[in-house]
């Protein structure tokens, strides 16, 4: 904690918990004021938190409710581009299979890391924590009894939550359309796997994002450094294509990245791609990286905020 | 002195003035370039991709690896020039209107769709068009052969073309932000519009993509807008029969028409501004 936030934090001591420990609301020290009232008063303010939120993101749902039906033109596109590839493959090598995968495979594919993207893309997170930090707002979180990252956190789940509300409509009459592209419903491990798989992807997705934000407590303009993530994010999370379409070394390596988790991950367990022990095993090392992540975001931002120095009013 | 505006001359100011601005914040410039040409490398990457496991983008349609890369050049070049000259003046329109600020260019003498259209030009997008020149030159290195100097100058006059449509398009999107306030949507509409354009247009076939081809080629004209110059490019798909000269005739008209649509938009929505200010 830097001289400043020290004294602001001072100033603000009649909160009802105070110093340190006020910063405790997610994450740290509960050991300390342990009892069922303040847990009842602590889930108050998570429940506030979130409430705000959804009313927040509310305000705009008509502009939002049609940018969710945009967001499937792409997949039209997709789904004209790998039928024609398909076609050139059959008519010359007469199999029917790129990577693994059948014409109908790709467009499921598609699809469903629509789906995993709608969990783990987190819009404005990094840019957003690296703003706070370069114009000075960080300081909020600094002074008030709120932790940083579990406000965040609310905050996306929140967001989350109305997409969710607002998309499920779009995204049940696409995948309705779409239905005759997928081989059915698949059994119900594979499904729970598919659950916890997107489940993790989200939190994956905050907390990457969120350690990413948190260079900007060391370099000021980080936005061409979140472009060149968002780039590789893009091409190696499986968004543009099947990973496994990747050859030799360059696949190995792809497939060894946290960044397979946020898209292809989920998408290959519900087509049935990755079964039986290396389901298993995909699904720990998922769990693993969520793991690295929460531990990386909040060393960086407690290293960060040691460095940060807060000026003005 | 003439009444009429040194429309050219005004040009060559924006041009210049744009290109101090970027000069000023070099870093930003170069950073900017590079990270439209990373993202053009990440596309092309993908293409090449798929041209490991397919011979051609469609059974028959005659779009190998090398002939859609000349394809893809096309886009660049056509997406580069819009970038580069219209984008950061549409984005800047919604926010006149918004803001009120539409004010001060109603007041300036010379044509106004001219002035919101032109006054900043953004130079680090052209970085695309010089990656598209370069992939033009790779591709045609790998075919073996080289475009005639008429093939040349319909390939420039219907880029020219294709311009001409996009460009139109996105007038039409920004002046709309009169009548509908925030549109931040529409913009995304509008690179969901022309991810029409950025395949050839023989892979839209079948009991839906006949339909969906007929509405981008004739009804919102975006898959003529590489379609028809690419072709030129293309020595076996040159245009032969008459029929396959319909097409850029249709282009032709297409870019006449949409011009002329995209003015009368605009000067409707002038019409219904009401500035901002009390």
């Amino acid at each position: 904690m830097s001289r400043a936030s020290r004294k602001l934090s001072a100033e603000v001591a009649d909160s009802p918990e105070s110093g340190e420990s006020s910063k405790s609301l997610w994450g740290g020290h509960l050991e300390g004021g342990w009892s069922w009232q303040a847990f009842r008063s602590r889930a108050a303010i998570w429940w506030t938190i979130l409430r705000i939120s959804i009313e927040e993101r509310l305000v705009y749902r008509g502009d939002f409710a049609l940018g969710t039906l945009m967001r499937f033109l792409p997949i039209v596109t997709q789904i004209f581009l790998w039928g024609a590839v398909f076609s050139a493959i059959e008519a010359t090598a007469g199999s029917s299979q790129v990577a693994g995968y059948s014409y109908r495979d790709f467009i499921a594919y598609y699809l469903l890391t629509m789906l995993s993207r709608a969990f783990s893309s987190m819009p404005g997170l990094a840019s957003g924590i690296a703003r706070s930090i370069r114009d000075g707002t960080v300081k909020k979180y600094l002074i008030q009894p709120v932790d940083m990252l579990g406000f965040l956190l609310l905050y996306r789940v929140a967001h989350k939550l109305v997409y969710y509300l607002v998309a499920a409509g779009p995204f049940a009459l696409v995948f309705y359309l779409c239905r005759g592209f997928f081989p059915g419903w698949p059994d119900p491990l594979t499904l729970a796997a598919f659950v916890a798989s997107l489940g993790m992807a989200f939190l994956l997705g905050f907390f990457l994002e969120a350690t990413l934000g948190m260079i900007g407590f060391w370099f000021l303009e980080v936005s061409s450094l979140l472009f060149v993530y968002m780039l590789f994010s893009y091409f190696f999370s499986g968004h543009m294509f099947p990973i496994d379409m990747l050859p030799g070394i360059l696949g190995t390596i792809v497939h060894a990245l946290p960044l397979q988790y946020l898209a292809y991950f989920p998408s290959a367990v519900f087509l049935g791609k990755v079964t039986g022990p290396a389901l298993a095993w995909g699904l720990a090392t998922q769990l693993g990286w969520v793991v690295f992540f929460i531990v990386a975001s909040r060393r960086t931002f407690h290293l960060g905020v040691r460095r940060y120095s807060g000026f003005g009013g | 002195m003439s009444d009429h505006p040194a429309y050219f001359r005004v040009l060559l100011l924006f041009a210049r003035n744009s290109l101090v601005r970027d000069m000023t914040f070099r870093a930003n410039f170069i950073i900017d370039t590079i990270s439209s040409l990373a993202w053009m490398g990440i596309n092309l990457a993908f293409y090449v991709l798929i041209f490991q496991y397919t011979p051609m983008l469609g059974a028959g349609t005659g779009w190998g690896k090398y002939e859609f890369f000349l394809f893809l050049s096309t886009t660049l070049l056509i997406n580069s020039l819009v970038q580069t000259l219209f984008m950061a003046n549409a984005d800047e329109f919604s926010e006149l209107i918004r803001t009120g600020a539409l004010d001060f260019a109603l007041l300036k003498p010379i044509d106004t769709q001219f002035l919101v259209s032109l006054q900043r030009i953004d130079w680090s997008s052209l970085g695309n068009l010089g990656f598209g020149l370069v992939l033009i030159v790779y591709a045609y290195s790998q075919l073996g052969y080289a475009p005639s100097p008429v093939a040349i100058s319909l390939y420039l006059g219907y880029v020219l073309c294709g311009v001409a449509i996009l460009y139109s398009l996105m007038i039409t999107l920004a002046a709309s932000s009169v009548w509908l306030g925030r549109n931040q949507t529409l913009y995304d509409f509008w690179f969901y519009i022309t991810n029409f354009s950025r395949y050839p247009r023989e892979i839209y076939r079948g009991k839906y993509g006949d339909p969906l081809r007929w509405f981008f080629t004739f009804l919102v004209p975006v898959l003529v807008v590489v379609n028809v110059p690419a072709r030129f490019l293309v020595r076996s798909l040159r245009p032969q029969t008459l029929e396959d000269w319909f097409l850029p005739a249709f282009t032709l008209f297409a870019a006449v028409a949409s011009l002329a649509v995209s003015r009368w938009i605009f000067n409707r929505a002038l019409a219904s501004y009401r500035s901002a200010s009390s």
